[in-house]
């Protein structure tokens, strides 16, 4: 058979350009729009990072302060005189006693301030936090003797002074205006020259709950809503989760009730999370009757938005283990649950986990949900069970964005540090186990 | 109660059988559908006991769903049904009664990508005893996995890696551990699904060397592509080509002297 003559000439000498030489013409196109397309790819990754920075880089300056609090270190007497006037040791009396009075008479003294004259020593003992007398008070009733001695205490300084502190007071502004007069500033500033005034490691962003003043506001009570919470979720969404999961994967028919049930799971997946909160209120507040603003209430409307996220991890996870592992344990005499909970469900355990870290994380960082059944409220004391009212990191930030004080607004932004970092290491940790977990089977 | 069966039997030689007498496996109008596909049509067949009974064909002939229909693993496959009569010692096995688990344990099967349980290799062969409740104490449990290694030919080369992972043994390894654990479970009839066409020759060899001492305690039927291979080990072929059975015999005469024509020309690699 002759061979016919290949469309494109592949070797030269005459007119018209070989193969060759017309795949090298092209090439130095072909290279350049490679370049330009990987210059697109990295400028959006670059475009992604400068937001990343920039959003980090705006709630770390704001934020990075709140971490820090000021507050007055004085020897405060322990006056009998105002203790225990009568000489007769009563517990009860005792933790009745105003003891900011005791820390005002140090700070007077500290200052050298003239004691008898009214404006000054009022103004005076407004440059302390409400919460000033904790630490006095502890002591006196740890150590009933000490009464009639000098013992050395941080007193926490008020949120206005804190402000001034931390350079956020405008002195600018004419003094009728101002929250701190004049001679108020003159004491804070020779105060911390003096090093009377310091600011200290913020223990109580961590462990104080709800508070009208910044400075004894923390998100203690959040915290612990937060964690029954995602206990809550954990101990609901991940059993029922895998179960339903484990029964549509091995053991349901394929019909189309099974198609069903599958599309309406995914939906349900990609609900906005206030409609679960609407849900919530009328089942678990309404018709159940449960308490509101109860961190139980919160768990349970968080659950059932975890569940579809851990339904469709942990099938995902199912359906990647191969079926010849099955079909091994199947000939070797297992029945179809054996094949299940010895075989398939260890394999797929590593996927399952990873799959509810991530919907826990989720659930952490929900707001809108939990403000519909009212966990918006203003608690002070720690929850004891998941009964009592109780709010969640989230929903603190954002009843701390809408406060006027200055010492709020870098709260808000600490407060939402202390959440990032919660998000990143239970992601980063999602990601350590499903790598140490890889499998090659 | 279950009388326990020792895997430790003794061996009994193996008469020269014609197709009536000594039926292990019989079936009879067997048809397979997937779902719209005819898959197996009307195969009728008796597989004698203790010897080696070779599936031929080529691809896509029907071998492999005959070969499950016998344990029943074609049930694991949506839209599959099977239709016609599989008596194992003349028992119907497609008896709604008939627990499919038990029927499993009596009869095992080897795949044909080795498929070790991702476990150790104890524990792959002591999953079917401890199952089924073979074993009455941890030590007897080790008895069966030992001697069922051993059997199979791989003790040796395990036993001072038992506690390794099942998948970190070479290919032919893996599948001598697949048949040590269809062993385990002290089965009458072992299924054999190609197991040898993931293995080099080597590997191949030994496998084959093993069904010669298995034929002595089991009954085995192997599903193969190489007519080498069938001619080397089976004592019966049968031979299948497009869903039918076409012929079927001791293996000399179906590769000496075939009846059927298609048996002829496949034989002498006219197709397939």
């Amino acid at each position: 058979m002759a061979a016919e003559a290949f469309p494109i000439p592949t070797s030269g000498g005459r007119s018209g350009l070989t193969a060759r030489a017309i795949v090298a013409k092209g090439i130095r196109r072909r290279y350049a729009a490679e370049l330009r397309f990987r210059a697109y790819g990295i400028a959006a990754i670059l475009f992604g990072l400068a937001f990343l920075v920039i959003l980090f880089t705006n709630i770390v300056s704001k934020g990075y302060t709140s971490f820090q609090q000021s507050a007055f270190r004085l020897d405060v007497y322990l006056d009998p005189e105002v203790i225990d006037p009568s000489g007769k040791y009563d517990e009860n009396a005792r933790q009745m006693v105003d003891y900011g009075e005791l820390a005002a008479a140090a700070l007077i003294k500290a200052l050298k301030v003239d004691p008898q004259s009214r404006p000054d020593t009022r103004a005076v003992g407004a440059l302390l936090s409400q919460n000033a007398d904790i630490d006095i008070r502890d002591h006196m009733l740890k150590h009933p003797a000490d009464i009639g001695k000098t013992i050395s205490v941080w007193a926490l300084a008020h949120g206005n002074v804190d402000s001034a502190v931390k350079g956020a007071l405008d002195r600018e502004v004419p003094e009728a205006r101002r929250k701190l007069s004049d001679k108020q500033l003159a004491w804070i500033d020779r105060a911390v020259a003096e090093g009377l005034l310091q600011k200290r490691f913020n223990t109580g962003l961590f462990t104080f709950g709800a508070s009208s003043q910044p400075e004894t506001a923390g998100i203690g009570v959040a915290l612990v809503g937060s964690a029954f919470m995602m206990l809550t979720v954990l101990l609901l969404a991940v059993p029922f989760g895998v179960a339903a999961a484990m029964y549509l994967q091995e053991f349901a028919p394929r019909n189309r009730w099974t198609d069903l049930i599958e599309v309406n799971i995914n939906n349900l997946a990609a609900v906005p999370s206030i409609v679960f909160g609407i849900l919530g209120l009328a089942i678990f507040i309404n018709f159940a009757g449960l308490p509101r603003s109860a961190s139980i209430v919160g768990g349970l409307v968080l659950a059932l938005m975890t569940l579809p996220t851990v339904i469709i991890a942990t099938r995902a996870a199912i359906g990647a283990v191969p079926p010849s592992i099955r079909e091994a344990a199947l000939g070797v005499g297992a029945s179809k649950m054996q094949t299940v909970t010895h075989h398939v469900l260890p394999l797929a355990f590593p996927g399952i986990l990873t799959g509810t870290i991530i919907g826990l994380a989720k659930a952490l960082g929900e707001t809108a949900p939990l403000l519909m059944i009212g966990m918006v409220a203003f608690v002070v004391e720690y929850p004891k069970s998941p009964l009592d009212p109780a709010t969640a990191l989230p929903v603190q930030i954002y009843m701390w964005a809408t406060a006027a004080e200055r010492g709020f607004v870098e709260r808000t932004s600490g407060a939402t540090i202390i959440l990032l970092v919660f998000l990143v290491a239970m992601n980063l940790f999602a990601v350590v186990l499903r790598r140490r977990f890889e499998r090659r089977w | 109660m279950a009388v326990q069966r020792s895997i430790t039997e003794g061996a009994e030689p193996m008469a020269a059988t014609s197709p009536a007498s000594k039926a292990k496996v019989a079936a009879r109008d067997v048809n397979v559908f997937y779902s719209e596909k005819h898959a197996l049509k009307n195969v009728s067949v008796d597989i004698p006991e203790k010897g080696v009974m070779a599936f031929i064909g080529p691809s896509g002939c029907g071998k492999s769903t005959f070969l499950r229909c016998i344990n029943r693993m074609n049930d694991t496959i949506p839209g599959c049904r099977v239709t016609g009569k599989v008596e194992i010692d003349k028992e119907d096995i497609y008896d709604p009664k008939l627990d499919v688990v038990q029927l499993r344990a009596r009869v095992g099967m080897v795949f044909q990508k080795p498929n070790p349980f991702p476990k150790s290799v104890f524990e792959n062969v002591a999953y079917g005893p401890r199952i089924h409740g073979l074993a009455n104490s941890k030590s007897e449990l080790e008895e069966i996995v030992v001697a069922s290694l051993k059997r199979a030919g791989l003790f040796e080369e395990v036993k001072d890696r038992l506690r390794d992972s099942g998948t970190s043994l070479s290919g032919g390894q893996q599948q001598r551990l697949c048949i040590a654990r269809a062993i385990a479970v002290a089965p009458e009839i072992i299924l054999m699904d190609e197991p040898c066409s993931a293995l080099d020759p080597i590997a191949t060899a030994k496998i084959e060397e093993l069904m010669e001492e298995l034929i002595q305690s089991y009954t085995i039927v192997i599903v193969t592509h190489s007519m080498q291979q069938a001619a080397r080990v089976s004592q019966r072929t049968a031979f299948f080509h497009l869903g039918n059975l076409v012929e079927e015999g001791p293996t000399e005469a179906i590769f000496n002297n075939p009846k059927e024509r298609r048996t002829q020309d496949y034989i002498t690699g006219r197709f397939g």
